[in-house]
Formats: C-alpha cells, sequence, structure tokens
C-alpha cells in the first residue's frame, strides 16, 4: 500500500457494536472480533472489513451513514468511546484513522443519541430535523437571471471570513450527539450568524431566526445552558461566539419584527 | 400565544429567564456578603445589626426584596422547568459509554443538581434566618439598641451566633457554599453568554471575572460560619423573649 507505514502492526480488535433492526425495536451492544487491522485504516474502513465478515458468515452487515469519506458531507456521525467522531479532536469518524487505537482495544460504537434523531437502523440515526430547520430559515432571496459579477456586494475581509467560519458547518450533528441537553443551537446559530453578518441574508434577517428557532423547538431539541460540549466535539471547529450571536439576533427579531404571533 | 409569552417560552427565551434572574441573583450576593462579613467585626453584632435593620426598613431595600423572591422564584421554576424538558429531549436510550467529562466541565453539566443542593440549603436557610426576621409570629428576634439609631433594632446577630455553634448547621452551610461556588463558577460567564454578550475582547474578562467571582464569594460565605464556629469571640446574647437595652459599643458582647 503506497504511503503505508511497514512498521505499523495489524491489530485485533474487541468492537461493541450497537444493533438495532429498526425504529420500533429495542437494541443492545453486541461484541465482535475484528482481526489483520491495519493501522492505516479509516475507522470506516475497518468498519467494512467487520461488515465483510459479517455478510461472509451470513449475518447482517451494520448500517452506518457515511458517504464522502474526506471530512465534508457530514454524513458519518459515530460515537465511539464515549465520544462524537472518536477522541481525536478537529476531525469526522471518516478522518479518524486506525493509529489512533492499539493491538487489544475494545471499541463501543453508538448511533447519536438525541429524541429528534431517532435510530434507523443500528448506527444510522435519522437527522431530518436539521433539514426541517433549514427549510425553515436557512436560505436567502436572490434575483435569477444572469451570473452577477463576482465582488458585486463589497464585504470586509473580516465579516467574509467569520461569515465563512460559520459556513463551514457539514450538519453532523455531532454537537447535538454530544450535548447534554441535546440542543441543536450550535448548529442552528452557525446558519443564523452565517447569513446575518452577510448583507445578502438581511433581506430575511428577522424570519429566519424566527424561524429557525421556532423549528428547532419543535423538533425536540433541548435548550443550550452553553455547557460547550458541543464545540469541543464539532470536527469543523464552529465556535460557541455563534451561538451568542443567534441569542442577539434572536432578541432583536422578537422585539423589532413585524411579526406579532 | 402572544408573542410575548411565545418569545420565553422558547428555549432562548427561556434561557433569557435563567440568565437574567441569575445575574441579578449574583448582584444579591455581592449584597448579602457584604453585610454577613459585618459579623466579624469585634462589635458584638452592632454592625450587623445595624445593616440587618436597614434591609429590613428601608422601603427600596423591602421592595427590591419582592424583586429578588420573584426572580429567585423564577429562577428555580425555570431551571427545574429546563431540566425536565432537556432530560426528554436526550430521549429514552442513553449512551453506554459517554466520556463528557473529556469536553467540558462537571459544574456546566450538573448545574440542575447544584442548583437543587441549594435550594435545599435555601429552604433551611430562609426559615432560619429571613422568616424570623420578618415575621414575629415565626419566633421574632430580641431587641437591641445599636449606635446611631434612636430605636432598638432584632438582634438578628444572636440568632446568627447562635446558629454558627450548631456543628451540623455550620457544616451544611459551608458545604452547601461548594455548591454555590461550583453554580456560579458556570453560571456568571452563562449568563453573559445567554445574552449574546460574547466578543473576543472582553469574553475572557467575563470568564476570569466569574471564575474569581465564584471562589471568592464562596469562600468568604463558608469561612463567616466557621470562624463563628471556632472562635470564641463570636457568642449570641441570652435569649430574653424581650427588649435588651444595652449599648453595644460600651458594653461587651455577653457571654
Amino acid at each position: 500500500m503506497a504511503g503505508s507505514n511497514p512498521n505499523a502492526k495489524p491489530m485485533n480488535l474487541t468492537l461493541k457494536v450497537w444493533r438495532q433492526r429498526n425504529r420500533n425495536t429495542a437494541g443492545s451492544i453486541v461484541d465482535y472480533q475484528v482481526k489483520d487491522i491495519s493501522p492505516d485504516m479509516s475507522f470506516l474502513e475497518m468498519l467494512d472489513v467487520l461488515n465483510e465478515d459479517l455478510l461472509r458468515q451470513g449475518e447482517e452487515p451494520v448500517a452506518f451513514d457515511h458517504d464522502c469519506r474526506e471530512g465534508i458531507c457530514g454524513s458519518c456521525n459515530l460515537f465511539i468511546n464515549g465520544r462524537a467522531h472518536g477522541p481525536e479532536a478537529g476531525t469526522t469518524t471518516c478522518q479518524l484513522h486506525m493509529r489512533k487505537f492499539s493491538d487489544g482495544d475494545t471499541i463501543t460504537i453508538e448511533p447519536w443519541r438525541s429524541a429528534a434523531f431517532p435510530v434507523n437502523k443500528d448506527l444510522s440515526v435519522d437527522r431530518s430535523a436539521f433539514d426541517r430547520i433549514i427549510q425553515a430559515g436557512g436560505y436567502i432571496s436572490i434575483n435569477t437571471g444572469g451570473t452577477p459579477d463576482a465582488n458585486e456586494i463589497p464585504i470586509p475581509k473580516d465579516i467574509a471570513d467569520r461569515a465563512f467560519e460559520a459556513a463551514t458547518c457539514i450538519a453532523c450533528g455531532a454537537c447535538v450527539a454530544s450535548c447534554k441537553n441535546s440542543s441543536a443551537m450550535l448548529f442552528v446559530s452557525a446558519k443564523v450568524s452565517q447569513l446575518a453578518l452577510l448583507p445578502q441574508g438581511h433581506v430575511e434577517r428577522k424570519t429566519r431566526v424566527e424561524n429557525m428557532v421556532a423549528q428547532m423547538d419543535k423538533e425536540g431539541f433541548g435548550a443550550c445552558s452553553n455547557i460547550g460540549s458541543c464545540a469541543a466535539e464539532c470536527p469543523v471547529g464552529i465556535s460557541l461566539e455563534n451561538i451568542a450571536i443567534m441569542n442577539r439576533e434572536y432578541i432583536n427579531a422578537k422585539a423589532t419584527s413585524n411579526n406579532l404571533a | 400565544m402572544s408573542w410575548i409569552t411565545k418569545t420565553f417560552s422558547s428555549s432562548i427565551g427561556r434561557k433569557l429567564i435563567m440568565a437574567v434572574t441569575g445575574l441579578f441573583l449574583c448582584s444579591f450576593l455581592v449584597v448579602h456578603l457584604l453585610i454577613n462579613l459585618q459579623m466579624l467585626r469585634h462589635d458584638g453584632g452592632a454592625s450587623f445589626n445595624f445593616w440587618a435593620e436597614f434591609m429590613g426598613t428601608n422601603p427600596v431595600i423591602r421592595f427590591m426584596e419582592i424583586v429578588l423572591m420573584l426572580g429567585l422564584l423564577a429562577h428555580i421554576y425555570q431551571g427545574l422547568a429546563l431540566a425536565v424538558k432537556n432530560k426528554k429531549a436526550r430521549g429514552g436510550q442513553a449512551y453506554v459509554v459517554n466520556h463528557s467529562e473529556q469536553n467540558s466541565q462537571w459544574a456546566s453539566r450538573n448545574m440542575a443538581l447544584l442548583g437543587t443542593l441549594l435550594l435545599i440549603f435555601l429552604i433551611v436557610h430562609l426559615m432560619n434566618f429571613w422568616i424570623r426576621s420578618r415575621f414575629d409570629a415565626m419566633g421574632g428576634l430580641a431587641e437591641v439598641r445599636v449606635p446611631n439609631l434612636d430605636h432598638p433594632v432584632g438582634d438578628l446577630y444572636s440568632v446568627a451566633a447562635a446558629s454558627f455553634k450548631i456543628p451540623w448547621y455550620v457544616a451544611l452551610y459551608a458545604l452547601s457554599q461548594i455548591a454555590l461556588g461550583y453554580h456560579l463558577w458556570h453560571g456568571f460567564r452563562s449568563g453573559f453568554q445567554t445574552l449574546g454578550l460574547n466578543h473576543r475582547k472582553y469574553t475572557p474578562a467575563i470568564y476570569l471575572t466569574g471564575y474569581g467571582f465564584s471562589v471568592i464569594v464562596s469562600a468568604l460565605f463558608a469561612v463567616i460560619p466557621l470562624v463563628m464556629f471556632f472562635s470564641e469571640a463570636y457568642q449570641p446574647r441570652p435569649a430574653t423573649g424581650n427588649t435588651v437595652e444595652q449599648s453595644l459599643t460600651t458594653e461587651p458582647a455577653l457571654r
């Protein structure tokens, strides 16, 4: 294998994996052994090996979400050894490599836990609540027609950078999964502050925060108590400052919008 | 539902209530602490009783006392309501393994527990001091004279000095201050964050002030009963049940 470490010894691991047939059945932890795992494998590749073993034995493979496997799509979402996306900071599950573990380790793998994220099957959860929150206000209005000139609207670099930082949220849900309150405020605030910072977002500025917060509450997410687990576990480093910005936006919108309902 | 009730029943609105009432309660703690520290003066409680009288009679303070009680009740109710709501949001199945200690502070995750401990302490504390000083039917206070006032005042000092000779009460009081310290450790900075007051220039100072505030306030509150327990210098006047006419500046405290 190109670029692999020749000194890296294959590992044998014990996996404790959450297995659950569907939403309506109870799940439980099932133990599996995986052998000859290369330290150069990603965590998901290690699960691929497990699934091939299971298929060979005629058992049902473990369901888990994944797509790009390069840390940008936000599909992968595993709670590994008591941490969202595993023990390494600033890393999605797919970018976590087996070299972070040692031969003989026991690894517990669970799905995101939240009332708003029901388990579909095994390690795969339904995160469509996030989609509905975005639909409630995470958009801007623009004119259709010809392609606008680049940099037509002047935006200070500082503002553009801060908006971009907020925009890097990949909506993986690690914030909800690691929050004691199962609060989605880091996710919602990333979108609210990104669009509040930019002039393009100002048309829906007040209705956006009102509607997105209302939808967030409706989905059954908890209320933020500023614990900070979310920002600590966020694979792309969305900061708590965004939640403060959202709180300001919300107070301002509720106090001054024309919405009486 | 009007927009006002909708705002304050939303997740952010509920947190705003917690933040505003919590920071208001912090300001009350400062006043309470400054008056408590008067007990450590070697004047037989004259200064303490003077300020206790002021707190019990000044119309502005009496009005703020009502605001304080409403704020406290709102903080307790909303805190418990949020704890229940957030627990429900977590869902039925808990994590089998959860290393939350690696991503957050213990105090931040246990505000409801700390608040409940403080509530238990507060009930004992209010029954002992506040109810007795405000309602004569609940035991009332003996009366003493203090300098600078032409009328006798309630001897709350003796209630405190007597209470602080009871080992279990001193232990409960001092241990409760640990809960207070941890509660403030998270609560102070959290209040600012909820109000949206997060700025890269000021937030480090807010954190530092909060940590300092929590340690200093809780330590001083805890030290007062401990000093009064171990030192012979702080003794209650013997309970006579009626007006004790004496000048505290000319006579040492009765032993």
